[in-house]
């Protein structure tokens, strides 16, 4: 982060623990989450919002957190995939990824759960077209998606 | 055999999906600065000066020219012609020339448009033909880094008796590999102990390492090479990262702090290597009852500015040119050529999917002039047991083309859904459907000899605790390979895969198994896996004087054998398999180990109004050996599909003034969920006996067939051949437009 110009404190809840940390304003959410926060779990793919490896969910909105300014969390609750799980059990999710082949190189990932994860609270029965649609802002190049749609399609099942 | 074949969890996935696994960017650092690289202008010319603007404030900049390099100014390669850093003169736009490195990232990028190079600019040479005419002389006295040639029978007395020739030309652009993590490399030099180390997102350690010794001027002993987790490479972390880690490298040594260097798209799109666009032309010499008598192959790649690997990829690409056909004569030559653009380099499919996409439109175009289907002229022509291929090697009995693309017309009702959509394309006015299909092989493991000169090796532990850990330098990148080397060494030990560890890919812990490219790991790699389990197990079973009947029996096995006897390892070391030969100087006999058969076949709707394409299925079906992990195995051909689909239909690298003019996402498309259909994946097993468990390589091999397999499809819906990708619907409009 810059030395010059002002910084601010920007305190926000993220994965339901407070944080405050100060930061330049200008800087992205995803930049604040990662290198003020230290918190490496939200992925880089693009820095212009197009490719969804940063998505986090702004008072459980997705958004792209790396055309957010850090100065948007102020005083909002953050997710990422961190709070996607307890800390010794994957949520059905991530089971389900684990098992139907969802993740390969693993660096779009954390960004499918996050905005995969909202798409399942909607709590409708998912089909491939539905998650093929909401999906479709975030790119994956290793799976060609196919295992991803299974992925949504088990825990879907399985939430029911 | 209890896990081999069966569908086990990725070995690092829970990390993955926590969030937990470490990629380079994720390090934890103190105390470190970040690099940045300032890049040339201007695509050919000699550099007349560098300044620093004197209104800037420097303080805490550490920079670094050509001057700085410690030892030779040099990337090596294949030929030593690319440098490090730009000294005098610029042979392609973004070629680096200084390195900055401060503690503030936003500082930095400010700092680097206050460097000034003033240059004196030479005419350009920018693509293939300008090459060839030697507007230039850019590479020795021909620009021709590499050409090679193939014959088999008689091409000249097939023509001279032929009633007609037949001819076309077909094109394949350049492609992003479009990882989705950017390059990174951290570097730390440590003045005092005269050790550097470096980690950061590779395909190959030991070539990062081969290569930071002549720039550094550092002894082997002195250089530690970590790959960090790795975000996708698909080719384009084989070499590259060696060039990315020596700029780390330089920052580090000048500064004395350690340095990280992370690419943000637009640097990584503009900078590294992509796939070699490739222009063929085939010639065929047919009898008067429309039967081949000859082939005459010659296709041209452009290679960019420096050598890099392109030797090798045209030599693959040559090698498939044939097909996967038993032509009588055939001739193949090709060459690969400099031009003032940047490097090219490897991507999946290395060479092999621009030459299959001329041979299977040819063989589509020449059915449709020959007014038979395409399937059907295939047939005529695929390898049978005990035939040769263009290169000469006589099959035997490793041969299931004719079986693999039977089975795929049948399953996908090709014959059946051709006359559908003909049926339809009459009645229809707004849109247009198509089938269509590619049949092709793919070899895999290096070339030739490579694999004997690579001399990969192999260790396999056993800890105290009974714990098998498996020290190799082969990558995972998202392919799969901690998990089936788990699996082969679980089934090797007779233990479960929790009791196996990957040891993580450093060059001062494993020993060289060679790159983690062409389709060799599970294959070559995974094969030295299971025989240094067979020598741990012989070891530990003549130590103990018996074998064991569980985890915790082999654990205080291995306790014993440690009190006893010391430590307890095996190792291996690649072999060729017997009766192999390659002749490298005429191009001529066994070019690989294995091949894997396939035939893809792909249905596209065009809308006629905005030409837009849609896939509307996608059938996969592929003669493997033996599927190590169904999941994994599915998921590598799925994802080799849509980065093939991408290659066909919409990913189109803007090139101007010898720069990547659509260097972002925005622009340069890579196909998203809903740009594709659920790919439909079918395996047929052969086992190879040379492979784990008969395991043959997969992972280039998807990326061969969507591209003729769409375009022949886009041909039938259109009625007019599609010979260039990627066929957008600027393309297909002027293809239209000419009708
Ligand atoms: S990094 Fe935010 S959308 Fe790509
Ligand atoms: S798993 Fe690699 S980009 Fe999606």
């Amino acid at each position: 982060m810059s030395e010059e110009g002002e910084l601010t404190t920007i305190r926000c809840t993220i994965d339901g623990r407070p944080h405050e940390h100060r930061c330049h304003p200008l800087a992205s959410a995803l930049d604040f989450l990662r290198y003020v926060a230290g918190l490496t779990a939200t992925k880089e793919g693009c820095k212009e919002g197009e490719c969804g490896a940063c998505a986090i969910t702004l008072d459980g909105v997705v958004v792209n957190s790396c055309v957010v300014p850090a100065a948007h969390l102020q005083g909002r609750r953050v997710g990422t995939v961190e709070g996607l799980s307890r800390p010794d059990e994957l949520s059905a999710l991530q089971k389900a990824f684990l098992e139907c082949g969802g993740a390969q190189c693993g660096i779009c990932t954390p960004g499918m759960l996050v905005t995969g994860a909202r798409l399942l609270e909607e709590g409708e029965r998912l089909t491939e077209a539905r998650i093929r649609e909401h999906m479709a802002g975030n790119l994956c190049r290793c799976t060609g998606y196919g295992k991803i749609v299974e992925s949504l399609l088990r825990a879907s099942e399985e939430e029911r | 055999m209890r896990l081999v074949g069966t569908s086990a969890p990725r070995a690092e996935g829970e990390a993955k999906l926590t969030g937990r696994a470490r990629y380079v960017d994720d390090l934890p650092l103190t105390d470190f600065l970040w690099g940045l690289t300032v890049r040339s202008t201007i695509p050919y010319g000699r550099i007349l000066s560098v300044d620093f603007d004197a209104g800037a404030d420097w303080s805490g900049v550490t920079i670094v020219t050509a001057k700085d390099v410690p030892g030779k100014n040099v990337v090596v390669l294949l030929e030593q012609d690319q440098p490090i850093l730009a000294a005098d003169r610029v042979m392609h736009r973004e070629e680096p020339i200084v390195l900055l490195a401060h503690r503030d990232r936003d500082r930095l990028w400010e700092l680097a448009s206050r460097v000034r190079i003033e240059y004196e600019r030479w005419e350009p040479v920018l693509d293939i033909d300008a090459s060839l005419a030697l507007e230039q002389r850019l590479f020795k006295d021909d620009n021709v880094f590499k050409a090679i040639r193939i014959d088999k029978g008689d091409v000249e007395a097939a023509f001279a008796r032929a009633a007609r020739v037949f001819e076309r030309t077909y094109e394949t652009g350049l492609q992003e590999q479009a990882y989705i993590e950017n390059q990174g490399m951290v570097a730390t030099w440590d003045a005092a102990a005269g050790r550097l180390e470096v980690v950061g997102s590779m395909q190959c350690p030991y070539y990062v390492l081969k290569g930071l010794c002549p720039i550094m001027g550092l002894a082997p002993e002195q250089v530690v090479v970590e790959q960090a987790a790795t975000g996708g490479a698909f080719g384009g972390k084989e070499d590259y990262p060696t060039i990315l880690a020596a700029h780390a490298s330089l920052l580090s040594y000048k500064s004395g702090k350690t340095v990280k260097m992370i690419y943000d798209r637009v640097e990584d799109l503009v900078a590294t290597t992509k796939r070699h666009p490739c222009r063929t032309r085939i010639r065929t010499a047919l009898d008067a009852s429309g039967s081949i008598l000859a082939m005459d192959v010659d296709a041209t790649m452009d290679g960019g500015a420096y050598c890099t690997l392109s030797p090798v990829v045209l030599s693959r690409g040559t090698i498939h040119a044939g097909g996967p056909y038993n032509f009588e004569n055939i001739r193949v030559e090709s060459r690969v050529v400099a031009t003032n653009t940047p490097p090219n380099g490897a991507f999946r499919g290395f060479g092999a999917p621009q030459t299959i996409f001329a041979m299977e439109r040819h063989m589509d175009n020449l059915a449709r002039e020959l007014g038979r289907a395409p399937h059907e002229l295939r047939e005529e022509y695929l390898l049978r047991p005990g035939q040769t291929t263009a290169f000469s090697q006589n099959v035997g009995d490793d041969v299931y083309a004719l079986d693999i693309q039977r089975e795929a017309v049948a399953r996908t009702r090709f014959e059946e859904r051709r006359r559908e959509c003909e049926e339809f394309n009459r009645s229809s006015r707004w849109e247009r459907r198509g089938i269509g299909l590619a049949t092709f092989l793919h070899g895999a493991g290096f070339t030739g000899n490579g694999e004997v000169v690579l001399d990969s090796r192999l260790k396999v532990e056993v800890t105290a605790d009974g714990l098998v850990q498996i020290y190799s330098a082969n990558t995972e990148m998202g392919q799969g390979k901690d998990t089936t080397f788990s699996q082969i060494a679980a089934d090797s030990m007779g233990l479960p895969m929790a009791r196996v560890r990957i040891i993580t890919p450093n060059t001062a812990r494993v020993p060289n198994s060679g790159p983690t490219v062409a389709s060799r790991t599970a294959m070559v790699v995974g094969y030295l896996v299971q025989e240094a389990c067979g020598a741990v197990r012989k070891a530990l079973e003549a130590h103990a004087g018996r074998t064991w009947r569980d985890p915790d029996d082999f654990a205080s096995l291995a306790a014993a054998h440690h009190r006893e006897r010391g430590a307890l390892e095996g190792w291996s070391r690649y072999e060729p398999p017997p009766g192999k030969v390659w002749d490298d100087k005429v191009y001529r006999g066994a070019a690989y180990g294995a091949y894997a058969w396939a035939c893809y076949v792909a249905a596209v709707r065009v809308r006629l109004d905005t030409l837009e394409v849609t896939v509307e299925s996608f059938d996969a079906f592929q003669e493997v050996g033996r599927v190590l992990n169904p999941v994994i195995a599915e998921g590598q051909i799925e994802g080799g599909v849509v980065q093939g689909i991408g290659y066909a239909l919409c990913e189109e690298v803007k090139m101007k003034d010898g720069a990547m003019a659509n260097a972002n996402f925005t622009n340069y498309i890579i196909p998203t969920f809903a740009d594709v259909p659920a790919v439909k994946v079918h395996f047929a097993e052969r086992p190879y006996p040379f492979g784990p468990f008969g395991a043959k390589g997969i992972g280039e091999l998807p990326m061969d067939g969507p591209g003729p397999a769409l375009a022949s499809a886009l041909t039938h819906a259109l009625g007019v051949e599609v010979n260039r990708i990627p066929a957008t619907p600027e393309h297909l409009l002027e293809l239209l437009g000419n009708e």
